[in-house]
């Protein structure tokens, strides 16, 4: 049986299923005699003190590997399983009542916990699952029955749970694990860290993948396509097994790429760097033999939390990556807030269309005080290694003046107080709206560098929206109109002496390499699982030859018959 | 027995964080302590309870303690808030 999920991180396993399955909480009813209660009420007090002995152990185990800041969440956690309402409540409720101590906790947490779903405020609602979960470990003691957790994962396992948390991996044995599929999840989840780390295959937001899986079922997850197949039949074992070994031969093949400069045949120097949204994946960067990172996301800093980052917190997750990667600059993106980012703790509007709506530079040139923010982080980072920075969804050359006017003002206000901050910091904005494209001669003449968005350029110009299964088929990176445009902005940016970069998918599909290199690209930057693969097809390349190819298909209105000529001199 | 009125000044008002400090600190006394918000009572030594109160930034609480160390609970109590619970 196959399930599809999100892929979180890319590799092949083949191995058996190891489920972890969340604990239940509902027990059964059980009425005591008056001489059971100080006998109930004595194991409910001992499941306290081994719930709290375990969160101590985790939280030592914690602050070892993941540093002081991750164990506030395991302090409040202690707090909850020493409250004394919940044990008064509970210890009430056995004596009074003449229940078990399981079926006394359950109520009491079921009490308070509905207390919390009529929270308005999302936050502090949201605070009613950590008093589950904390129900949960106290019932699992008192229950005595003890799932199976990752401390006891054993050889060539591939992890199936609904959600996996820091607390679950901490004491998980690493060399054992090959793979993991959850239920819950997105691509920036820590199941998808964790692997990525690992660099072992992880599919996440799977939606019930636990409740169709068996401990101990062949599993074979494919985390390039974001594929889990439940016991395989033979014949997909078997295509499996070769597809793995292929995967393994191109992997080993392409490492010889890592510390192999992206050279065309005819000897001209392409810079390859990476994209990253969050800073655990600088390691994934550097192991791939990305030149720099081309576009660094901070949304990571400002979504899934309750308030905004700090200057000091940006400013440390800045600096840190910065360090990382030097001698190598890393381009940092403003934010691109907005849009479907919308931020609980900040109000503003629904919008009918947001990705046309109030969001990256048009959000942060309404609300000076929240970009002055950024801009301060970022150029006190810029002093510990090689940053520049631009601007997402610059419309035309007013936008990219006003950021920069409110970026001199915090030079200043840094300078009069003598902050450190590299003042030749190069300042570029992203061509990723038709209108920029079109105006970019200007744009090139006072941005310091070009940096082409394709996914959303492409989207707005051909007015496709890419994830609409009804139009998905009309989103044509080749499409004539695109391919002008990119010619326009590259020959735009060189003109004025400005480098000019794709950070893209576009950049990062080895389909499009020889066209882009055509175009007059220098500078690619893309996902780093994509880098080698765009480094081994560049120096394969003939750069003047991919520009005649290129020059050939400016004028072929037909898409079918330029994409014809595009594969032809591919196939030559 | 002393009653005081207190204003939530931290941004994030009693979040988790804050409500384990709150705890943490109630704890170590021996006199009693009430939380209330509006019509809600809550027990000062429950992070549940606080947490429950969905006290944001702004919120006024009244406070009611009674014991033999009132006093100093109380000064230590208005001091972490004022301190805004050492966040920012």
């Amino acid at each position: 049986m196959l399930f599809k999920g999100i892929s979180a991180s890319a590799g092949i396993a083949i191995g058996k299923a190891f489920v972890i399955e969340d604990e239940d909480f509902c027990p059964v009813k059980r009425n005591i005699a008056k001489d059971e209660v100080k006998k109930e009420v004595e194991k409910f007090r001992k499941a306290i003190s081994d719930t709290k002995a375990d969160f101590e152990k985790i939280k030592a185990a914690a602050s070892k590997h993941l540093g002081k800041k991750h164990i506030k969440l395991f302090d409040a956690y202690l707090f909850i399983a020493d409250d004394p309402v919940l044990k008064s409540e509970v210890v009430s409720k056995i004596t009074k009542e003449l229940i078990n101590a399981e079926y006394a906790l359950y109520e009491v947490i079921e009490e308070n916990a509905k207390v919390f779903e009529k929270i308005k405020d999302e936050y502090f609602r949201e605070r009613g699952k950590d008093i589950y979960d904390v129900g949960k470990k106290i019932m699992k003691h008192l229950t005595g029955v003890h799932k199976k957790t990752l401390a006891d994962v054993k050889e060539n396992s591939i992890v199936f749970a609904d959600n996996l948390t820091p607390a679950d991996t901490i004491l998980m044995k690493n060399e054992n694990v090959i793979g993991f599929a959850t239920n819950q999840g997105g691509k920036t989840s820590h199941t998808a860290i964790m692997a990525q780390a690992m660099e072992i295959p992880a599919v996440v937001g799977m939606k019930d993948i636990t409740s169709n899986v068996t401990h101990n079922d062949i599993i074979i997850i494919d985390g390039n396509e974001g594929v889990v197949i439940v016991k395989p039949d033979p014949e997909t074992l078997e295509n499996y097994h070769r597809r793995l070994k292929n995967y393994q031969t191109e992997v080993k093949e392409l490492s010889q790429f890592v510390n192999v400069p992206a050279v065309t045949s005819d000897g001209k120097k392409i810079i390859v760097a990476a994209n990253i949204e969050i800073p655990e994946e600088v390691r994934s960067v550097i192991s791939h033999g990305a030149e720099g990172i081309g576009l660094f996301r901070t949304e990571y800093l400002f979504i899934n939390r309750a308030e905004f980052p700090s200057e000091q917190e940006q400013f440390e997750s800045y600096s840190q990556v910065v360090e990382k990667v030097f001698p190598n600059p890393v381009v940092i993106r403003t934010i691109d807030l907005g849009g479907d980012k919308l931020l609980p703790y900040f109000n503003i509007n629904v919008e009918r269309n947001p990705f046309m709506g109030l969001r990256a530079i048009r959000f942060c040139l309404k609300y000076p005080e929240i970009f002055k923010i950024q801009l301060r982080a970022i150029l006190r980072a810029s002093v510990f290694g090689n940053v520049k920075m631009m601007y997402p969804m610059i419309s035309g050359v007013d936008e990219l003046r006003a950021a920069n006017v409110i970026l001199d003002e915090v030079k200043q206000e840094l300078k009069s107080k003598s902050v450190q901050f590299d003042e030749n910091m190069e300042v570029g904005v992203m061509i990723e709206i038709p209108s920029a494209a079109l105006t970019v001669d200007l744009l090139a003449k006072d941005a310091d560098f070009l940096s082409i968005g394709t996914n959303d350029l492409i989207q707005y110009t051909l007015a496709v929206d890419r994830v609409n299964e009804y139009v998905t088929h009309l989103y044509e990176p080749l499409h004539l109109s695109v391919i002008r445009l990119l010619k326009n902005i590259v020959d735009a940016g060189h003109k004025e002496g400005k480098w000019v970069s794709m950070c893209g998918e576009m950049a990062g599909d080895p389909a499009y390499t020889e066209i882009l290199l055509g175009l007059g690209i220098e500078h690619f930057s893309m996902g780093a699982a994509s880098v080698l693969r765009v480094k081994k097809n560049i120096t394969k390349t003939n750069f003047a030859g991919a520009k005649k190819i290129t020059e050939e298909i400016l004028n072929e209105a037909s898409r079918e018959l330029l994409i014809q000529k595009i594969n032809q001199r591919k196939g030559h | 027995m002393i009653r005081k009125t207190v204003k939530i000044k931290n941004k994030l008002g009693l979040h988790a964080r804050p409500a384990s400090l709150f705890v943490q600190t109630t704890s170590k006394f021996k006199s009693s302590i009430k939380v209330f918000k509006d019509k809600h009572e809550v027990d000062g030594k429950s992070i549940m309870g606080l947490m429950m109160l969905a006290a944001g930034f702004g919120t006024e609480l009244q406070i009611l303690i009674d014991g033999i160390d009132e006093n100093e609970l109380l000064t230590t109590i208005e001091n972490l808030i004022e301190r805004k619970f050492d966040e920012e």
